[in-house]
């Protein structure tokens, strides 16, 4: 099976991407975000979404850890990370182990 | 911790103690699968917490540059330069399979690339040159990273169901099971003891 991959951003940083063959889409909002995904999530393998984004969409994003695919990964946006996605890993280690064995804060 | 709704019978005693074995295999195997499941877990987290950090700290400088180098370009001529992707990147999408849950497992499959930048070098600065190239080079981490965050994901959520079930057979079923079958015993053995004393009762009258 093959699969595309597009990326789903804030700012025009995200053209870049467009160079190494991931489709852009710019998006203003969260609104229209969730709209994008909705539409292309059958579409393309893997979806990159910028980290301002995913976090306020994360009650959205949930529904796709159930499936295997389509794959959701929040990155970075251009003005540096906010450590969103420690936070996931964070949270999925503790549902999981309820100990923290990584991060020591 | 209440009793089931059953009848005192040698039947439901033997059917009870059918499930009451059962259960104690199953909830065996559920915690063996729970611990294995969570070795497996540690595991992959600080595989994926190292994907991480590489990816965030490259990621962020490559965007960084990139902005700079577009905010150089007019919009319109940098939007024209990008609109005509060079490569055609495809993954090669599988499952993979950790202790029953399907996760993804991707690879990339082909880039058929044409050599060079997708635009003329007059049309941008050559800073935008450089973070094309550091994108190319960090796709295979993104998407590494892609893979081994939502097989933590996953396996996180999966962890916590069975967790769940483990407690259910522990603290639930697995007790009442018991009670119930000490509750069928004692009815059992009272029926016994009864028909006994009137046995003894008739005997002596006769």
């Amino acid at each position: 099976m093959q699969g595309k991959m597009a990326i789903v951003g804030d700012g025009d940083s995200i053209t870049v991407f467009k160079a190494a063959g991931v489709s852009a889409y710019p998006v203003e909002d969260e609104k229209k975000a969730r709209e994008t995904i909705r539409k292309i999530a059958k579409d393309y393998k893997i979806i990159f979404l910028t980290e301002n984004l995913a976090r306020q969409l994360a009650d959205f994003l949930r529904r796709f850890d159930e499936e295997p695919y389509p794959v959701v990964l929040s990155i970075p946006s251009a003005d540096g990370g906010s450590g969103y996605g420690n936070e996931i890993l964070k949270k999925a280690m503790e549902r999981a182990l309820g100990v923290d064995i990584l991060f020591h804060d | 911790m209440a009793r089931l709704n059953v009848n005192p019978t040698r039947m439901e005693l033997k059917k009870l103690k059918g499930r009451l074995a059962t259960a104690v295999r199953g909830h065996k195997l559920l915690k063996d699968k729970s611990d294995e499941m969570i070795r497996r877990f540690t595991l992959l987290l600080r595989e994926t917490k190292t994907l991480r950090d590489e990816v965030e700290k490259d990621l962020s400088a490559t965007l960084r540059q990139f902005s700079l180098a577009r905010s150089l370009t007019p919009a319109h001529v940098a939007e024209a330069a990008f609109a005509m992707p060079s490569v055609s990147v495809t993954v090669d999408c599988e499952t993979d399979s950790i202790m029953g849950i399907d996760v993804p497992k991707l690879a990339i499959a082909s880039s058929q690339r044409v050599k060079g930048l997708p635009y003329a070098y007059a049309e941008m600065t050559g800073e935008a040159d450089y973070s094309v190239e550091m994108v190319e080079g960090l796709l295979p981490k993104m998407i590494a990273l892609a893979q081994s965050e939502k097989a933590v994901r996953m396996l996180a959520s999966e962890i916590e169901r069975n967790k769940r079930r483990v407690n259910a057979l522990e603290y639930v079923m697995i007790p009442q099971l018991q009670e119930t079958i000490k509750y069928i015993k004692d009815k059992l053995d009272e029926n016994e003891r009864a028909a006994v004393v009137r046995l003894m009762k008739v005997k002596s009258k006769a």
